[in-house]
């Protein structure tokens, strides 16, 4: 079965060619992408999860509001109960931050000119959860 | 298989194919008076001014701001002390999306990637001590850019600079906005409105100030080629002046004072001839399809700035010597401002240090290198100008093509323009994995990087704490009968096609906040929707 991934950009920033780039390369690599664009609220983000049935979240951010706008998408998600989901965060992410998104619960972060094979391979080999 | 010297075939970033060699046959076909004429004079393929950066350099204005207005006046008091000669103004996504800090969506953002400006009281602050007559201000802002243009007059005035001498430049760009970037608040009709009323009021009340920038700089960062970053731009032009004109303006009027802006990245001489380009395309189009008149109005007049999505996180000092090339690329090609970028500027807004550096740069190729001494200093060069005239061709094409299918406006909402420069980015990506396109450090000579901790530029998470204080602490003293009649005057202005800006700018004056003001029209006109495209 095909992976399903919801790309969104959370907050105010509207600077999209990363999160278009890499949900382009996605598609080609075979996974289905639910592209929601910019300037998204985390509650948008996680409705349009749940009502696509994703497999993945990822958001982009690059504005370095990242681990305020992660701990909003990462809370609404306990809320509907879809925290089990892997968030993956890209953009603008200084390495000190790499460990801090990591223990907030984000399984894989990729900052600005990680290759695209990388970020790929490093989904597809991520172990998802069992669907019930 | 052996390979023969020079064989293997090069191009520019566009794809342009480069010659081993260029020779006289090569501009043979060129019309030296219009194609290329002298500085000075039409159509200014080789410089806007006779005598260029002899008498005055291109004004060193690095795009600057963060945190409370405050801070970011100390910063712009130490960068001009250390010689920078005009004053650009990076604002918080707040601001420019018309939000006041106090909204829940502005939380994360309150001065992070800019300076937070939401009433004239911070305006008023983040010049404080700095004359409006004696520095000319760039504001890059675009969904709000008629409203900041009006707070700024609101500052001149108050310091008792009249209107006619505040000079300066708001980006006030929006079809770019729905393209790349995506600061955009009102649909387009809506937008444009506003931005023709910025133009129709700078051409009666401020004649030292730009109401316009036309930007390429966001197209080329999105990830599109020179040729299209020129084409596009032009296009938005054209859909502008066609707007402008349509209200009854005509072209003299107006013309003068639009300018332009773009990036310079690393393939050097296409750069130049990229500039060369436009500026003969932008006469002739002044001359010959709106019949101007007045030699002014087909000056194009261009900022820049080097750097942006060629810095590279990689070895990152490597990008002080990327943005210094891009610099040289500029002045060559006949540039009216810079920014140039921080070498630390992957990860973070610039620190004290890192801009000034980044200043230096500029210094140094206007006091140092002699480059500024002679006008055009390529022209006349074979491959200069076969390239130039190349590029030319190439983007007048594009353009038509942008005409024929319905102009830009139409281009963007089908999501054509969006999908164009996607492909681009996406193949630029793929060639740099490949090896194909070297970056020096990416790709090509890279070394194990220590796990060294960059000092950067550190966010202030009081700032939103502290300006959502003094927004609450102006809304209890400021004349509420007043604000209430301004939002009321602003909604039948709007409904009423009149032009906005003096409602602004009297709202503004009795302290209606950026927020306030933006809401009536968002309730008034609406939102965009965007057209999604991957």
């Amino acid at each position: 079965m095909k992976i399903r991934f919801l790309m969104a950009s959370p907050g105010l920033d509207g600077h999209d060619r990363g999160a278009k780039v890499v949900a382009r390369a996605l598609k080609d690599a075979g996974m289905e992408v639910i592209y929601l664009g910019i300037h998204r609220t985390a509650e948008e983000i996680v409705k349009a999860a749940v009502q696509e049935d994703v497999d993945f979240i990822g958001l982009s951010m690059l504005s370095g509001a990242h681990l305020i706008l992660t701990e909003q998408v990462l809370k609404k998600m306990a809320e509907q109960k879809i925290d089990d989901l892997p968030l993956i965060v890209g953009g603008t992410i200084p390495k000190r931050d790499i460990e801090k998104l990591k223990k907030m619960g984000v399984p894989l972060v990729f900052p600005t000119q990680t290759p695209l094979d990388r970020i790929i391979s490093a989904i597809k080999e991520y172990r998802l959860p069992q669907k019930t | 298989m052996e390979k023969k010297k020079g064989e293997r075939k090069r191009f520019t970033e566009s794809g342009i194919e480069v010659k081993p060699l260029y020779t006289q046959e090569d501009i043979k076909n060129l019309d030296p008076a219009r194609d290329i004429g002298e500085a000075g004079e039409y159509p200014y393929t080789r410089g806007i001014h006779k005598t260029m950066y002899r008498d005055r350099l291109w004004t060193m204005r690095q795009y600057s701001g963060f945190g409370t207005p405050r801070d970011s006046n100390l910063r712009y008091k130490y960068l001009l002390e250390q010689g920078q000669t005009g004053l650009s103004v990076a604002l918080d996504l707040p601001t420019q999306m018309g939000l006041d800090p106090d909204d829940p969506m502005s939380l994360a953002e309150v001065g992070r990637v800019g300076v937070c400006l939401s009433t004239l009281k911070d305006m008023e602050t983040l010049f404080a001590g700095l004359s409006l007559d004696k520095i000319t201000t760039s504001f890059t802002i675009n969904a709000t850019a008629a409203m900041l243009l009006a707070m700024y007059l609101c500052v001149g005035q108050k310091q008792g600079v009249p209107f006619d001498k505040v000079g300066g430049t708001i980006q006030n760009d929006i079809l770019k906005e729905y393209v790349a970037r995506g600061a955009w608040i009102y649909p387009p009709e809506f937008s444009l409105r506003l931005i023709v009323d910025t133009i129709e009021y700078c051409a009666k009340h401020t004649p030292r100030f730009n109401p316009i920038s036309i930007s390429g700089a966001h197209f080329r960062d999105a990830g599109c080629t020179a040729v299209q970053e020129a084409a596009f731009t032009l296009a938005d032009a054209l859909e502008y002046v066609k707007a402008v004109l349509h209200r009854g303006m005509d072209i003299d009027d107006f013309a003068p004072q639009l300018s332009f802006y773009f990036y310079t990245h690393n393939n050097l001489f296409e750069e130049v001839a990229k500039y060369r380009a436009m500026r003969k395309l932008w006469a002739m189009y002044m001359k010959e399809k709106f019949k101007a008149k007045n030699p002014r109005s087909c000056l194009f007049r261009f900022g820049v700035v080097c750097g942006g999505s060629t810095l590279m996180p990689q070895q990152y000092e490597i990008n002080t010597i990327r943005v210094s090339y891009q610099a040289l690329a500029s002045v060559l090609g006949g540039v009216q401002s810079m920014f140039t970028c921080a070498m630390d500027e992957p990860f973070s807004i610039p620190t004290e240090e890192t801009a000034r550096l980044a200043l230096r740069i500029q210094q140094v190729l206007g006091y140092e290198t002699g480059v500024v001494d002679t006008s055009d200093p390529l022209g006349g060069s074979y491959f200069v100008e076969s390239l130039t005239k190349e590029m030319a061709d190439k983007v007048e094409e594009l353009i038509e093509s942008i005409e024929a299918r319905g102009g830009m406006i139409k281009s963007i909402k089908e999501g054509f323009i969006q999908k164009e420069i996607l492909e681009e980015a996406y193949r630029k990506e793929k060639r740099m994995r490949t090896g194909e396109m070297v970056v020096v450090g990416v790709n090509r000579f890279t070394i194990e990087e220590e796990e060294k901790e960059l000092r950067l530029q550190e966010y202030n998470p009081q700032v939103a704490r502290e300006q959502i204080e003094l927004l609450n602490q102006l809304r209890r003293t400021r004349d509420k009968e007043k604000v209430k009649r301004h939002i009321e005057q602003l909604r039948t202005a709007g409904r009423n096609n009149e032009n906005l800006m003096p409602y602004l700018i009297e709202a503004f004056k009795d302290y209606v906040s950026l927020g306030e003001v933006c809401q009536v029209f968002k309730e008034e006109f609406g939102i965009f929707q965007q057209p999604t495209v991957i």
